[in-house]
């Protein structure tokens, strides 16, 4: 490890559109740099005699592209590192891929890297991918760029060629703010300035691209700052030792130095430090150690152990930059799991300020963030988090998002600052609680949450069940679907991130409803689970029950009692849940009805049998 | 490997006797001290590794104190599955991959922590530090789970799992490098020694016990030989060195021209292979 380090490491990622060569100018640095073995090279001869891109002529590319499916498709499809050296330092290169759909990997590349060569193909010139890259990696905080205008050799060396796309990306680079680029010409297939200079290329006084690597200084990239340890584990082997595991984010601490707990505000000091080498006096940014408090305090995974007089903010609302990285839209207010560092809260995206468009740098207005879009937004949690700006500490300024169903990384963020309201808005505590407005009705306040397809019967049934109650004394309510839209929820249509919001109100006021003591009857198709679990939360777990009306969409469609399915057939209106917008079953209802062959009077019946089994009339 | 223990319920680290697993093994209990490996250790035994990997296990477990589970496909052994007999692309998939499999749902490990890293062989390049796995144990390469930061996503469903790779940014060179600084003991095999070898398909052979019958015309030799990866004794070839510590390993690596996995037999059974052992479960 000592040799590597002395070195040092420089981690760089590659991007560019398709064939604009990525995978021949690794493969080629590779081969210079004498880290192609002998096997390797073996192989390397067989396979570009078989089905090469490059001829007969080595085909470098081939070095890199590892997965048979692009070998197939020629195309590079995933992340793939790569490592070598040169006697003044060792690389660590992200190959990421170009064409649109897998833009997610190259920001997955992009995140541990400290500069980016951005390829552009000099017969084509810019590409939009390459405006597109650019924005990425500079959001991502990479603040080193190397322009590589490859395929030289394409046309004719021509130092016109160069200068105009050179020229044309500073014009563009100036928006992307803070960093320095190097413009390089070369030819990756012959090799031109990329270890050795070109002799093609007499005009150019740069740096080759291998030396350009080997010198640039990426130490002013660390911004110093105060010492922060996010506690990643609990050391707890014996009743006499506890000790907070994780690596050092920012600055250093020694042995006695006072430390803050976040999000606690708790004070200690540090009692200990263990690190990898034994016992020390003091440890340091990158290190990963164990250290011991002078006090005992209440400390687990994902609480921060910081500098006292230094402490990051704690929040449960920031502004922040997020990519996405899903198929399915991000919908402002659906809730998704938030990780960062070794945080994890639920947390929801409750404005979307703008959308970045990458074409001209422009911000564009949007309701929803498709794949690969960038947005910039505002986000809840359901608890504060410890963190600092990305700009201060990437460590702690990134967040994945994480969807709770089916648990795949949807998105990334950047934290750009913290919102205080939160601070500001306060708890106002009154003297009447829930309990006794509950009492005095003599009632346990619940929301009855009727789910199903339109037609399947939920109003009729709720309606029916009303009156049963009222008819026992029940004070009840019933929010209509319809109803509610043509006032409270007027301004919305019906696209997936108008429904979102149109539930997240209901649940609000259903909340405020069984706050005042109701029965609350919600008869909406909210045809989303992670609403509908949005709307769960927002009350305690006894007080929601879930009705799934359970008819078949035949049936629905059948009975068609507004003549909305005929319209919807015909496309008459769009996103019509079971027609062209999925209706999502729910798993577990705490009633389900089998609608199909029985009354409303039957079901209504059916339910108010369970609330009393319940207790809750 | 903090991470793996924080995010998981019942992890399991790999344990092959080799060196990368030496290294993760010397790596986790310096990450949990002063308390021991929260996780299992498990040994899939193919009955085909070298006697000198399993006296050394034994004798390393004793010392640290720490419990093995050691497991074998025994349906493979009843059925007489041997590299010899059946091929190495058929015997790894009954007495590794199948085996592996097995063992980790009879435990109902949720995560394996391995030893593989990026830059010995062109797929596990692409792979990810917490790597997914389905029901079935199968790798989807085309829809991985990206990685940013050092932000790791355990999240899974139960009967789920995750590969873990601690070591996927480590080179040979670092491997050793660290070996060297750190004194990490080894299996004896590493280091060059006279052994009795067979040339059979171009590798060198070593004929480590008599379920191994030459054929006509073959002699056994003894040489100067070490070996850079130790797995099964019929699949793996020695190379010819002198180097017999660790700073002449280190030497022979950074002036060798062959690849690390070039004398593993089950890489070059065709194009693609360890794409193809992956997807089906292989680590």
């Amino acid at each position: 490890m000592s040799m590597v380090q002395e070195k040092g490491i420089l981690r760089f990622l590659t991007c560019g559109s398709v064939d604009d060569g990525k995978s021949t100018l690794i493969g080629h640095l590779l081969f210079d740099c004498n880290e192609v073995s002998e096997d390797g090279l073996a192989r390397l001869h067989a396979q570009s005699q078989a089905g090469g891109r490059a001829g007969a002529a080595l085909d470098y590319s081939l070095l890199v592209d590892g997965l048979m499916a692009e070998r197939e498709q020629g195309i590079t499809i995933d992340v793939a590192y790569r490592y070598f050296s040169t006697p003044k330092r060792k690389f660590i290169v992200a190959d990421t891929p170009g064409h649109e759909q897998y833009t997610r990997n190259m920001a997955t590349g992009a995140s541990n890297s400290d500069l980016a060569i951005l390829l552009v193909d000099a017969s084509k010139g810019l590409q939009i991918q390459t405006k597109r890259h650019s924005k990425i990696v500079s959001l991502m905080g990479i603040r080193h760029l190397v322009l590589a205008v490859n395929k030289m050799d394409l046309v004719d060396y021509r130092q016109d060629v160069f200068e105009d796309i050179a020229c044309d990306y500073a014009a563009f680079a100036q928006k992307l703010g803070d960093c320095d680029i190097q413009a390089i010409p070369l030819s990756a297939l012959q090799g031109d300035n990329l270890s050795r200079y070109s002799e093609a290329m007499a005009w150019y006084d740069g740096p080759t691209l291998l030396e350009h690597l080997e010198t640039i200084d990426t130490s002013q990239d660390v911004k110093v700052s105060a010492f922060r340890l996010p506690v990643q584990l609990v050391n707890r082997p014996n009743a006499n030792f506890r000790g907070y595991s994780g690596t050092i984010s920012a600055g250093q601490i020694c042995i006695g130095e006072a430390v803050r707990i976040g999000p606690s505000g708790a004070l200690s000091k540090i009692a200990s430090i263990l690190t990898p080498d034994g016992e020390a006096n003091s440890a340091s940014i990158g290190e990963a150690v164990t250290v011991t408090l002078e006090d005992e305090r209440d400390i687990s995974r994902g609480n921060v152990i910081a500098a006292a007089d230094d402490p990051p903010p704690v929040s449960d609302q920031f502004a922040a930059h997020v990519i996405w990285m899903h198929q399915q839209p991000l919908l402002p207010g659906r809730q998704v799991q938030l990780r960062l560092g070794a945080q994890s809260v639920n947390a929801s995206v409750t404005e979307l300020k703008y959308v970045i468009n990458y074409e001209d740098n422009s911000h564009i207005a949007g309701k929803t963030l498709g794949f690969n879009e960038t947005g910039y937004c505002n986000l809840a949690l359901d608890h504060p988090v410890v963190f600092d700006t990305f700009e201060n500490n990437r460590d702690m300024g990134s967040f994945i998002l994480v969807d709770k169903l089916s648990n795949e990384t949807v998105g990334a963020g950047m934290i750009a600052f913290g919102l205080r309201r939160a601070d500001n808005v306060h708890w106002q505590a009154m003297d009447v609680d829930k309990q006794a407005r509950a009492a005095l009705k003599g009632q346990k306040p619940c929301v009855l949450w009727f789910t199903g397809l339109s037609g399947s019967g939920k109003s009729t049934i709720a309606n029916l069940l009303e009156k049963r109650l009222l008819a026992r004394g029940g004070h009840t309510y019933l929010l209509d679907g319809d109803n509610v839209r043509h006032g409270l929820n007027r301004d919305l249509g019906f696209t997936d991130a108008d429904r979102v919001e149109n539930i997240r109100r209901i649940g609000e006021v259903s909340r405020l409803m069984v706050d005042a003591g109701l029965l609350v009857m919600v008869s909406f198709i909210s045809p989303f689970r992670s609403e509908r679990r949005l709307a769960r939360q927002m009350v305690e777990e006894s007080e929601f029950v879930e009705v799934f009306v359970d008819t078949p969409l035949e049936v629905c469609e059948e009975r068609d009692v507004k003549g909305l399915y005929k319209k919807a057939r015909a496309g008459k209106i769009k996103n019509f849940t079971g027609i062209d917008s999925p209706y999502e079953a729910p798993e577990n209802p705490e009633i389900h009805l089998h609608a199909a062959d029985k009354s409303p009077e039957e079901l209504a019946e059916e339910v108010f049998l369970v609330l009393e089994a319940k207790g809750i009339v | 490997m903090r991470e793996v223990a924080a995010q998981f319920e019942n992890p399991v680290l790999m344990y092959s006797i080799g060196k990368d697993s030496a290294v993760l093994l010397h790596l986790a209990m310096k990450a949990f001290a002063p308390a021991k490996p929260p996780f299992a250790l498990l040994h899939v035994d193919t009955t085909w590794k070298f006697r000198e990997m399993i006296s050394f296990r034994d004798a390393l477990m004793a010392e640290l104190g720490l419990d093995l589970i050691v497991h074998t496909n025994t349906a493979g052994v009843e059925a007489g599955i041997t590299p010899f007999s059946h091929g190495s692309a058929r015997y790894t998939d009954v007495m590794k991959t199948a085996a592996l499999k097995e063992a980790l749902s009879l435990h109902g490990f949720d995560v394996a922590i391995g030893g593989a890293r990026r830059d010995e062989e062109v797929s596990r390049a692409k792979e990810r530090i917490f790597s997914f796995r389905s029901a079935n144990h199968r790798w989807d390469a085309k829809n991985q789970r990206p990685e940013l930061w050092n932000l790791l996503n355990g999240r899974i469903n139960p009967g789920e799992s995750v590969r873990a790779f601690p070591l996927s940014n480590w080179t040979e060179l670092d491997v050793w490098t660290y070996i060297e600084a750190e004194n990490i003991p080894l299996v004896p095999l590493y280091f060059a020694a006279k052994r009795p070898v067979v040339k059979r398909d171009g590798m060198l052979v070593m004929v480590d016990d008599d379920r191994m019958t030459l054929a006509e015309g073959e002699q056994a030799q003894e040489r100067m030989v070490r070996f850079r990866t130790l797995g099964c004794y019929p699949l793996t070839g020695a190379i010819e060195s002198e180097a017999s510590t660790v700073s002449e390993v280190i030497d022979e690596l950074i002036h060798s021209n062959l690849s690390e996995r070039a004398n593993r037999a089950i890489d070059h059974d065709e194009a693609g292979s360890m794409e193809k052992k992956k997807q089906e479960g292989y680590f």
